[in-house]
C-alpha cells in the first residue's frame, strides 16, 4: 500500500463517507444559503416594494427557507431536506424568545433611566399632579415592601409545612386521598387567575367581614398567589434529600418531627429560600389582586393596616393611565424600579440555588 | 445472620422505624402541616363559595339574559348585563395567543431539551425564566407603546391582501388596542408556561428511544417525531392548557392594551373588545354595589372556565407521569 497524499485520504474519506450517508450539502452550505438570501433581500428591499426593517428581514428569512431547503432537496433528498427546514424552525423559534424579551427589558431601562434620579426614590407624590414633573415612589416602595414581607410571613410557612405534609407524612398517613387531593389542589391553585383571588379577598375579607381596603388586604391576596409555589417547589426540594439522611437519623432513635426539623429542612433549605424568593418575586409584580383590595394612596403610609397605601405596581397604573407626559414618564420609572427589584430576587435566588444544591449521589 | 438466632422478645424491625410510637412533638408537627395543606382545600372551596355568593343579588336583579347579552349596565334600573362579548373577547384572545405560542414554545423547550449544546441550554432556560419574572403590567405597558407601532404595519398589510377573509379585514382604518395586539403580547406571555413544562417532558424521553431512532438512520427530526413527541404528547397537551389557563386569566396587560369598547369584535387588527379579568380591573371603581356584584359574577365564570382547563391539564399530565415511571 503506498502511502496516501493527505488530500487523497480526506477524498476518500468522504467518498466513503458518502457511500453510507449520502450525499451531503457542503459545511458551508448553511452560511451560503443565509449570505444569498440576505442578498437578495437587500437587493428586493432596494429596487420593489419590499421596505421596513422587519419586511425586510422576514423576506430573507423566508427566501434562506427556500434556497436551503430547495438546495437540500436537490442534494440530499426529501428526508434531510424536512430535517433541515425543522432545525433551522426550532432555532428561530429560540430568537422569537429572546427578541421581546430584549425588547422589553430595553424599552424599561431606556425609558426608566431618564426619570431615575434620588428624588424620584426618596419622595412621595403627595401635593403634585399628575400634570407635574417631580413627585416619586418612594410611598410605593415602602408598601409594596410592606405588602410582600407580610404575604411571605404567612405564604412562607404555610407553603412549607403544607409540602412536608405532602412529601413526609402523606406516603405513610392513611389519609392517601387527602394529600393528592391536597397536592391537585395546589397544581390547580396555581392556575387561579390573580384577579379571581382579588375578587375572593374583596369579597370574604372587605364585604363579609367588614375590613376596610388596605395594604393588609392586598397582602392577603398575594399569601394566596404565593403559597402553591412555595409549595411546589419546596415539596420538589423535600423529595430530592437522601432517603437515607432520614434513615440514619430514625436509627438513631430521633423521632420523626425532630428529623425533618433538624436533618431534612437544613438539607433542603438552600432550595426551600430559592423557592420562596422565586414566589415573592412572583407575586412583586402582580397589579390586578392590588387594585381590587386596596385604595391607591399619593402619599406615605407606613402602616399596612389602615388607610390607603400605595404599591409599585399599582402606583405604575396610577400614573400611567393618568396619560399625562410627566406621569407616564415617572411610570416607566417605576417600572424600571419593579422590574430592577423582581430581577435581583430572582437573580439571587438562583445563584443560592446553584450554590447551596444538595448534591444528588 | 439474625435468622439463625432465635429471641422470640425482639419486636418486629418494621414497628416503630415510622414512628409508630405516637411522640407528643410528632403528633403536634402532623397536626400542623396537615391543617396548612387542608388549608388550602378550604381556600379553594371559600374561593368558590364567596363568589357564588356575592354574585347571587346582581343575578337575581339582572333583567337581561346572563350569558348572551353584549351590554355593561349593572347599576342602571332596570340593571342589564351579560358576558357575552366578554366570553367572545377572552376566548378569541386567548386562542390567537394559544396559536401563536403554543408551536413556538415547543420549539423552544425541543431547542433546549435535544438541539442546543448544554452549557447552552442552561443558560437559554434561565432566559426564558427571566420572560416569566417579567411582571403583567410592563408587558402592557410595552404593548401599547412599543409593539402598536410595529405592529400597523402588519395590520395593514392583513387587510390589503387576506382583507376578503373577515377576521383580518379593517373597517376602521385603526390598528392600535385591537384584540391582535393583546393576543400577541399574551403568547409571549405565556411562552414561558408552554416552554417549561413541555421541556420537562421532553428532557424525560428514555434515552433508549431516541437512540434506537437514530440507529435507525432517523434524521434529528425523524427522531424528534418518532420518539419524543409521541412520549411528550400529553405534556404536550396540558403544558399548552396550562398556558391558556394563564391567558385567559391575564389582566392588567390586556386591560392596557385592549380599548375598553363592549362589543363583539370580529376585525381582530381593529379596535375593540374586552376579556373578563380586565373588564373587572377597569370597572372595579366606578362600580356601584349591583355593579361589584356583577363583576363578581363575570369573575366566577371566568374561575370556572380556569378551574375546568386548569384541572383537565393536571389530570393529563398525573395520568402520564403515572405510567412513564419517570418519576
Amino acid at each position: 500500500m503506498s502511502e496516501l497524499t493527505r488530500d487523497e485520504r480526506a477524498e476518500s474519506e468522504e467518498l466513503l463517507h458518502r457511500a453510507l450517508a449520502g450525499a451531503r450539502l457542503p459545511r458551508w452550505g448553511i452560511a451560503a444559503s443565509a449570505a444569498g438570501a440576505i442578498a437578495l433581500a437587500i437587493i428586493l428591499n432596494l429596487t420593489t416594494s419590499v421596505a421596513g426593517v422587519a419586511g425586510t428581514v422576514v423576506v430573507a428569512v423566508l427566501l434562506f427557507l427556500a434556497i436551503q431547503t430547495t438546495w437540500s432537496f436537490r442534494v440530499e433528498g426529501r428526508r434531510h431536506a424536512v430535517d433541515r427546514l425543522a432545525t433551522t424552525g426550532v432555532y428561530a423559534t429560540f430568537v422569537i424568545a429572546i427578541a421581546p424579551l430584549v425588547a422589553v427589558l430595553a424599552t424599561v431601562v431606556v425609558k426608566g433611566l431618564s426619570v431615575i434620579s434620588s428624588t424620584f426614590l426618596t419622595t412621595s407624590m403627595r401635593n403634585i399632579s399628575p400634570r407635574s414633573e417631580g413627585g416619586g415612589l418612594y410611598h410605593a416602595l415602602i408598601g409594596t415592601l410592606e405588602q410582600v414581607g407580610i404575604a411571605a410571613l404567612f405564604g412562607v410557612p404555610l407553603g412549607i409545612l403544607t409540602a412536608i405534609y405532602l412529601v413526609e407524612y402523606a406516603p405513610s398517613a392513611k389519609s392517601r386521598r387527602l394529600s393528592r387531593a391536597i397536592s391537585f389542589f395546589v397544581d390547580v391553585m396555581t392556575g387561579v387567575p390573580s384577579v379571581v383571588v382579588g375578587l375572593f379577598i374583596f369579597t370574604a375579607f372587605v364585604l363579609t367581614l367588614g375590613m376596610e381596603r388596605s395594604g393588609f388586604t392586598a397582602s392577603l391576596a398575594l399569601t394566596i398567589l404565593m403559597l402553591p409555589v412555595v409549595v411546589r417547589s419546596t415539596e420538589e426540594m423535600l423529595r430530592i434529600v437522601p432517603r437515607e439522611l432520614r434513615e440514619a437519623s430514625y436509627a438513631l432513635g430521633i423521632p420523626k418531627w425532630r428529623t425533618i426539623l433538624k436533618i431534612v429542612l437544613p438539607t433542603a433549605l438552600g432550595g426551600i429560600v430559592t423557592g420562596a424568593m422565586l414566589a415573592i418575586a412572583r407575586v412583586a409584580g402582580e397589579t390586578a389582586p392590588l387594585l381590587l383590595t386596596t385604595f391607591l394612596s399619593q402619599s406615605i403610609n407606613t402602616n399596612p393596616f389602615k388607610g390607603p397605601q400605595a404599591a409599585l405596581p399599582t402606583f405604575i397604573w396610577d400614573q400611567f393611565t393618568s396619560a399625562t407626559d410627566a406621569s407616564v414618564n415617572r411610570a416607566w420609572g417605576g417600572a424600571l424600579v419593579l422590574i430592577v427589584l423582581v430581577m435581583v430576587l430572582y437573580g439571587a435566588a438562583k445563584i443560592i440555588a446553584r450554590y447551596t444544591g444538595i448534591k444528588r449521589g | 445472620m439474625s435468622t439463625q438466632i432465635e429471641h422470640p422478645a425482639t419486636p418486629s424491625p418494621t414497628v416503630g422505624i415510622e414512628g409508630s410510637a405516637v411522640r407528643r412533638g410528632d403528633r403536634v408537627f402532623l397536626g400542623l402541616s396537615r391543617t396548612a395543606g387542608i388549608f388550602i382545600l378550604v381556600t379553594m372551596a371559600a374561593i368558590a363559595a364567596f363568589l357564588i355568593w356575592k354574585a347571587i343579588p346582581s343575578l337575581q336583579a339582572n333583567t337581561a339574559n346572563f350569558f348572551t347579552t353584549s351590554e355593561w349596565f349593572p347599576d342602571q334600573k332596570p340593571s342589564v348585563f351579560g358576558i357575552a362579548a366578554l366570553t367572545f373577547g377572552t376566548l378569541m384572545t386567548a386562542l390567537i395567543a394559544m396559536i401563536l405560542a403554543v408551536p413556538v414554545g415547543i420549539g423552544i423547550a425541543l431547542f433546549i431539551a435535544h438541539y442546543a449544546p448544554p452549557r447552552l441550554a442552561s443558560v437559554l432556560g434561565f432566559v426564558t425564566d427571566l420572560l416569566a419574572a417579567v411582571p403583567s403590567i410592563i408587558f402592557g405597558m410595552w404593548g401599547l407603546q412599543f409593539l402598536t407601532p410595529q405592529m400597523e404595519g402588519l395590520g395593514k398589510w392583513l387587510n390589503d391582501y387576506l382583507g376578503f377573509i373577515p377576521l383580518f379585514r379593517n373597517d376602521s382604518g385603526q390598528y392600535s388596542k385591537s384584540i391582535l395586539i393583546a393576543s400577541v403580547v399574551l403568547a409571549i406571555m405565556v411562552l414561558p408556561t408552554v416552554s417549561a413544562i413541555s421541556r420537562e417532558v421532553f428532557v424525560q424521553v428514555p434515552r433508549a428511544h431516541i437512540e434506537a431512532a437514530l440507529a435507525l438512520g432517523a434524521t434529528r427530526w425523524e427522531m424528534v417525531r418518532l420518539s419524543v413527541f409521541p412520549f411528550a404528547r400529553p405534556g404536550m397537551i396540558s403544558a399548552s392548557m396550562l398556558g391558556l389557563g394563564r391567558a385567559l386569566g391575564e389582566t392588567i396587560a390586556v386591560a392596557l392594551i385592549l380599548s375598553a369598547s363592549y362589543t363583539i369584535n370580529w376585525q381582530i387588527t381593529a379596535p375593540g373588545g374586552n376579556t373578563f379579568a380586565a373588564n373587572i380591573a377597569l370597572r372595579w371603581n366606578e362600580a356601584g354595589d349591583i355593579g361589584l356584584s356583577a363583576l363578581v359574577a363575570s369573575g366566577l365564570v371566568l374561575f370556572v372556565i380556569t378551574l375546568v382547563v386548569n384541572m383537565a391539564a393536571r389530570i393529563i399530565i398525573a395520568r402520564r407521569s403515572e405510567f412513564s415511571g419517570a418519576n
